[in-house]
């Protein structure tokens, strides 16, 4: 790629990229919030594993469990996980849009129609999952 | 001349310096001046040595692309009314080995580019006497914001990929691959695929989206990059499922 060095030709600038080079632009820092909180959206999930694991231990390992989600420190941790998989999951959302075109009848489906669904389909997931929780668990 | 402007130009001289330093010009300008017209006052009345490409001076040539006030942009599309009052400070491109003062070396991208095929691609032409391959207003309307792109390179400069993954192919190449892609006289796809679904291609980006806000053309590479993602993904469970499918 580079020319060769020569009197004429002598050594180019090359500028480091800094390592908190997230923080020079509003956007970047917004990439790096939105790839930080994915970490929530993997422990929510390995802990909706562990909680049917316990679920299926019996009782008396479920009463545990419940004990300690009422412990305040567990309250406060998972009060800011649910924080980060919120932020996670609107700006994931919202970049979809962006993703995906999709035609209809010979036209682009509005990037509005796109984002509804998506949403539309957290929304019927998250009943669903809450239903499973709350619905079968009386 | 009714209005002075503070220009800060990084100056970049490597037979005599080792490092980049400031300088500082007071420039007399009109109220209608782009950043490349003080560049140019500079140029012509002030200091001849100063180095900077431009060419065309209307936003379609890609020559001019530079940082200014910490963002890329086009100096003869930037307005001097539209900065905030202050220096107006002038980097050059971000992400790019430079060569002298404002001057950066675009070897990379120009290289990438041509590895992605940029151009229609027939596996057999038509003849002559057929005549011209016809297309509609909507297949037109599939692939035309893609079109726009000028290469100025100012998507590169803006991506923090592109530096901490120097093998990226980046989102200007990307994005007109996927022009050519989504032309239906084009049959490369095929031929693209093997660099778009590579480590280097698409998958090596992390959708920052900073390069679809610097295009001056709103080409949207980040979107390109993000719909090919998908459409790499959609042919992998064809190719994996139907394995005797032609691709």
């Amino acid at each position: 790629m580079n020319a060769r060095r020569t009197t004429f030709h002598p050594k180019w600038h090359r500028e480091r990229m800094p390592i908190f080079w997230w923080l020079r632009k509003w956007n970047y820092t917004k990439f790096i919030t939105r790839e930080l909180t994915s970490f929530a959206v993997g422990y929510a999930a390995l802990f909706f594993l562990a909680q049917i694991a316990c679920a299926a231990r019996g009782e008396e390992s479920w009463s545990r469990l419940q004990a300690w989600l009422r412990t305040p420190a567990v309250l406060a941790f998972h009060g800011i996980a649910l924080l980060f998989l919120l932020i996670h999951s609107v700006t994931w959302l919202n970049l979809a849009p962006r993703a995906l075109s999709m035609r209809l009848g010979g036209r682009r489906v509005p990037s509005g129609a796109v984002l509804a669904g998506h949403y539309a389909a957290w929304l019927l997931a998250s009943a669903a999952v809450a239903w499973v929780l709350v619905g079968t668990g009386r | 001349m009714a209005e002075t402007v503070t220009l800060e130009v990084q100056r970049y001289r490597p037979e005599t310096e080792g490092e980049p330093t400031w300088e500082r010009f007071e420039v007399p300008c009109q109220p209608e001046w782009m950043v490349l017209d003080v560049l140019n006052y500079v140029k012509d009345q002030v200091d001849g040595t100063l180095s900077y490409r431009w060419a065309c001076r209307m936003g379609v040539c890609g020559s001019c692309g530079m940082t200014v006030n910490g963002e890329p942009a086009l100096t003869c599309a930037t307005y001097l009314r539209d900065l905030p009052r202050g220096p107006v400070r002038v980097a050059p491109l971000a992400h790019f080995p430079v060569i002298r003062d404002l001057v950066v070396d675009v070897t990379d991208f120009v290289d990438k580019l041509a590895r992605v095929k940029p151009w229609i691609i027939r596996k057999e032409d038509k003849p002559l006497s057929e005549g011209e391959y016809l297309q509609t207003p909507d297949e037109l309307e599939r692939y035309k914001q893609l079109s726009m792109c000028i290469n100025c390179a100012l998507c590169y400069s803006a991506c923090p990929i592109y530096p901490l993954e120097p093998e990226f192919v980046g989102p200007a190449a990307i994005a007109l691959a996927q022009r050519y892609n989504l032309d239906n006289r084009d049959q490369g796809a095929s031929e693209r695929e093997e660099i778009l679904s590579s480590q280097d291609g698409v998958w090596c980006c992390t959708f920052v989206g900073e390069c679809s806000v610097v295009c001056p053309k709103h080409v949207d590479p980040a979107g390109a990059i993000q719909r090919h993602k998908v459409t790499s993904t959609i042919e992998w469970f064809k190719s994996a499922l139907l394995p005797w499918r032609k691709r």
